[in-house]
Formats: C-alpha cells, sequence, structure tokens
C-alpha cells in the first residue's frame, strides 16, 4: 500500500504527445551516476582479488555490464518513485519530477539496460556472473523500491543487500563461483548500509514524512534511529576486519579496517551522543561523510593488500 | 499543397537535443560492435564454447 497520497505531485508531468527535451545528461542523471561509482570501484576490487587471470578486455566488459545494470536498476528507480520523487528537496529535479524525462521513456532505457547488461554479461562473460547482476537488478527494483521501500522501516536493511552485491559479481566474472572472501565482501556492504543511510535520514527526516517514506527515523523516531546507527556500527567495524582475519587479507588490511572502524564507530557514538540543535546535525553529517570513506578506503586496503601478495610483498589472498 | 502546419515542429533547442540523444544512442551501439569484436578475438573459437 502507497503512503503516498492522491494530489501530491507538485507539477503535472508533460503528455505523450510533447515533444521530448531531454538532453543526454538527463538519461545519465537516470543513471545515478555516483551510486554507479561506488558500484563500480567495488566490482573492480571483486573481480582483481579474485584468484585467477582474467583478460582485461573481459574485465572492462564485466564492469561496464555491472555498471550499466546498476544504472539500470537506478533508472527503473526513478521511475517507480517519481511521485516521492516529486515531494522531496533532495530528489525534487530529477529528470523525471522535473518534467524532461518522461516515466515511460524512463522505464524503456531502464529495462532495456537490465536485459541488455545481464545478456551481455552473460555472453561474453560468463552466466554465473549474469545471472548474479539479473537477481541483484531484480531485488533492487522489484524487492526494494516496488515493495519494502514504501512498507517498512527495514527498507535499507534489507534492501541494502543490492548494493553489496557488486563485488561478488566482480569476483564471479573471474571464477564463475562465489566463495567465502566475496562473501565477507558483500557482507562488509551489507552492513554499512543502515548506519550511512540512516545518518543521511537524520537530515532529511522531514522530507522522508512529506513523502510518506517509512524511514526508521520517521517510524521510530530520532533516538531509537542515533541507537540502531551505533548497534550496526558495533557489527560493522569486527566484521571490516574480518578478511584479515581468515586470511583472505594481510595484517596491513587488518590495521587500516580497524583504525577506519574505529573512527566510524566513534563518530557513530558522537551521533548517538549530541541529540540536540547543530551539534545532533553535524555528527550526522560528519558520520555520513565519514561512512563514504570508509567504504571506499576499505576497498582500496584490499585491493592493494591483494596486489602486495601478487607481488610477493605482502600477506594476502594470492592469486 | 502545403504541410507547414501538419504535426509537431520541433523547436530549435528540441532538435538540438534531439540530435544529441541520437549521437549518443549510436556512440552506443558502436561501442558495443567494437567490444563484441574486441571479445571474439580475445576468446578466439571458444566464444561460443563456455560452461554454463
Amino acid at each position: 500500500m502507497s503512503l503516498i497520497s492522491e494530489g501530491a505531485l507538485s507539477k503535472p508531468l508533460p503528455s505523450l504527445a510533447e515533444p521530448s527535451l531531454a538532453g543526454v545528461e538527463d538519461y545519465l542523471a537516470l543513471l545515478k551516476p555516483r551510486v554507479m561509482s561506488l558500484v563500480v570501484f567495488t566490482a573492480l576490487v571483486g573481480l582483481l582479488v579474485a584468484p585467477g587471470h582474467v583478460h582485461p578486455v573481459i574485465g572492462f566488459t564485466a564492469l561496464l555490464c555491472i555498471a550499466i545494470g546498476a544504472g539500470a536498476s537506478g533508472a527503473l528507480n526513478m521511475w517507480y518513485d517519481a511521485d516521492i520523487d516529486a515531494i522531496m528537496t533532495r530528489t525534487l529535479r530529477r529528470p523525471i519530477p522535473a518534467g524532461r524525462v518522461q516515466p515511460g521513456e524512463a522505464l524503456a532505457f531502464g529495462a532495456t539496460l537490465a536485459v541488455g547488461s545481464v545478456l551481455v554479461l552473460g555472453v561474453l562473460v560468463n552466466w554465473f556472473a549474469a545471472a548474479l547482476l539479473a537477481f541483484t537488478i531484480a531485488f533492487y527494483v522489484f524487492v526494494y523500491t516496488m515493495w519494502l521501500k514504501r512498507s517498512t522501516p527495514q527498507n535499507i536493511v534489507i534492501g541494502g543487500a543490492a548494493g553489496a552485491f557488486p563485488p561478488m559479481i566482480g569476483w564471479a566474472a573471474v571464477t564463475g563461483d562465489v566463495s567465502l572472501a566475496p562473501f565477507l565482501m558483500f557482507l562488509i556492504i551489507f552492513l554499512w548500509t543502515p548506519p550511512h543511510f540512516w545518518a543521511l535520514s537524520l537530515l532529511r527526516c522531514d522530507d522522508y514524512a512529506r513523502a510518506g517514506v517509512p524511514m526508521l527515523p520517521v517510524v521510530s523516531g530520532l533516538d531509537e534511529t542515533r541507537k540502531q546507527i551505533l548497534i550496526y556500527t558495533l557489527i560493522l567495524a569486527p566484521v571490516g576486519i574480518t578478511p584479515s582475519l581468515f586470511g583472505f587479507a594481510g595484517p596491513i588490511y587488518g590495521a587500516i579496517a580497524a583504525i577506519c572502524g574505529a573512527a566510524m564507530l566513534y563518530l557513530a557514538w558522537r551521533v548517538y551522543r549530541d541529540r540536540e540543535g547543530e551539534v545532533a546535525a553535524s555528527a550526522a553529517r560528519k558520520l555520513f561523510a565519514f561512512s563514504l570513506l570508509y567504504v571506499f578506503v576499505l576497498f582500496a586496503a584490499l585491493l592493494a593488500d591483494n596486489l602486495l601478495a601478487r607481488l610477493g610483498f605482502g600477506f594476502g589472498l594470492a592469486p | 499543397m502545403s504541410d507547414s502546419n501538419d504535426g509537431i515542429v520541433l523547436t530549435e533547442e528540441q532538435k538540438r537535443r534531439r540530435r544529441a540523444r541520437s549521437i549518443a544512442i549510436a556512440v552506443s551501439l558502436g561501442v558495443i560492435v567494437v567490444l563484441f569484436y574486441l571479445v571474439t578475438l580475445v576468446k578466439g573459437p571458444a566464444v561460443l564454447n563456455r560452461p554454463l
């Protein structure tokens, strides 16, 4: 059941007969390029740390397909969520609510890219990776966007799985299967997603409430959200070190993950402690910004550690 | 017979954006063709022979 009230759209969408004013940049915006950058980076790390060798052309093809598949998910998400996007300040200027791209165009664009990316990945790389990509797109669109986002405050907890699959797909593109190492990478992103998005939702609580999206601070309140952020970060910090503990990465990665985990935990504690005024907003902003850095640094360290091991200078997963 | 009033007449801005979209589609198709060509070279005769 949608929580969006009827007539909530602030401006009418253009009719089908109206010539399109969409520019190339609008279609690129439908792909959510900032989200795509994290997807591509984590998939690249999964692909490069996987045991075995992949030809650069095949590796590039796999990354391109994963990027396009992620972009397709974004376009389909924007098509379905156009009503919500038109209400929220953060998303008001997206191509569909702004009237530059019609919903049907976004649907056709996203569906074509979704099918195309899966087929090309299957034909040119391997069908196991393609099946994982198809599952990821379907999970993001049908489970997260169409079901969870409007129905439960656990939306981003479960839906976060979609954003955690790319390193696993990158790994599968090389090996044709998955094992514990890509599962640990999945787990890091999966556990990182709630504190990352809840920190943002603390800052945008009014926006989500106005749009009727049942984010945790809207449903359970700001204090409960702060507590949940701290709990998830308490789990995330040790899980971030597990690649070292299981022998998939060396002590250098382990040290970096421990330091970053401690910093993330400190910032989550600040969010939990500082609950009033500008100090509270500042704590949430810092946690949100650092959480982005956290996941990039951890995966960069995993990659560097693995490359050193391949060159004979480290202790990580050997090829 | 003049057909100047028939159908939708695009503005210069709409024509410019349509041209940009067409070029982007052409470039994308070109990239796909080159990609399949390169992968065929890399995989050689085994391009159609892979485990599911």
